[in-house]
């Protein structure tokens, strides 16, 4: 890391993920300023997508594709389940956004500014060489069942009990102790 | 790749996900939201972890892990949200400010509340019908019969 390339001449990977990043960041500026909430969630899957092709610039294959199957396959599906069965207004809604967007947005700004300026400024020298096949399913399952084993197996057990609460929650024929 | 730029998209995909949970009413939009800065997490890790070539992998399967807890919080916010749309018939978060069993509708809420529809009236009978009852018994969902649409 004492050889860091300049700024000036990006490399095509790079290039590559500066492109993905617009297309992410942009697609989630719309989803939290889109006045339909039908197209808030599509534009998230478009935020996720560019996302999960920002880990493949990474060499993080493995999570790129877990990332389109369980995000985009399933949690914005599930999301629009949710929009669905509340019977959201579907097209141009105007109270979507709360009173405090003045605020919000002082925040927002701030935070950003914030980390920006720190990340800049503590990590304005590192430079990560990208190898291919250092994120490949070989590597990260080989890691998973040799390392993480005992994290793995409890995740699974909070999967099942994250379900059963899930499943508990919305059924209706299920009282309370009186 | 420079480590600078994966960290400042991630930045500024926590940032925007932070406005989202601060300024939207839907539930469901706020959830979104959260799943942004838990975006952002996950391309943090994931470029930490190639930037410094850990050999156990950490970041990216601390990224899987983040991932799946994502997947099921998603369903269980969504069961908490039908739930409370069954309850309130509405998920505007501006709207569901009682914190207690039986909210007592006060003069400063009334008018807090200038463009309303049914769905307060409908809660204030349901609380005004269940505290006639007595407040002993705990509200089931059946108390508010007339907010289910």
């Amino acid at each position: 890391m004492t050889d860091v390339p300049s700024y000036l001449s990006p490399t095509g990977q790079e290039i590559v993920f500066l492109l993905l990043g617009v297309v992410a960041v942009g697609a989630a500026l719309l989803v939290v300023t889109t006045r339909q909430l039908v197209h808030a969630a599509l534009w998230l899957v478009v935020c996720l997508g560019a996302l999960a092709g920002c880990y493949l610039v990474l060499t993080a294959e493995f999570v790129a594709w877990v990332q389109v199957l369980i995000y985009v396959g399933a949690v914005v599906v599930l999301l629009l389940f949710g929009i669905m069965l509340t019977r959201a207004p579907i097209g141009r809604a105007a109270d979507l956004d709360s009173r405090n967007r003045p605020v919000a947005a002082v925040v927002a700004t701030a935070t950003a500014i914030v980390l920006v300026t720190v990340v800049i400024d503590g990590f304005r020298t590192a430079y990560a060489p990208l190898e291919p096949g250092g994120g490949s399913a070989r590597e990260i399952g080989s890691s998973v069942f040799r390392t993480w084993v005992l994290p793995f197996e409890v995740l699974s057990v909070l999967l099942l009990a994250a379900l059963v609460g899930a499943i508990v929650l919305s059924r209706t024929d299920i009282r309370g102790r009186r | 790749m420079h480590v600078v730029y994966p960290a400042v998209v991630s930045a500024l995909l926590f940032s925007i996900g932070v406005y989202g949970v601060l300024a939207r009413r839907n539930t469901i939009l706020v959830l979104m939201s959260v799943e942004l800065m838990l975006n952002a997490v996950n391309l943090n890790l994931v470029v930490f972890d190639v930037w410094l070539r850990d050999r156990l992998h950490s970041g990216q399967v601390l990224t899987l892990f983040v991932i799946v807890i994502a997947a099921a919080e998603v369903g269980l916010g969504l069961a908490i949200i039908l739930a409370l749309y069954r309850n309130r018939a509405t998920v505007d978060l501006d709207r569901l400010r009682a914190l207690a069993e039986f909210p007592v509708p006060s003069p400063e809420d009334a008018d807090d509340h200038l463009p309303e529809n049914a769905t307060e009236e409908t809660a204030g009978q349901a609380s005004r019908a269940s505290a006639a009852t007595g407040p002993t018994r705990p509200p089931g969902r059946d108390d508010t019969p007339e907010a289910t649409p």
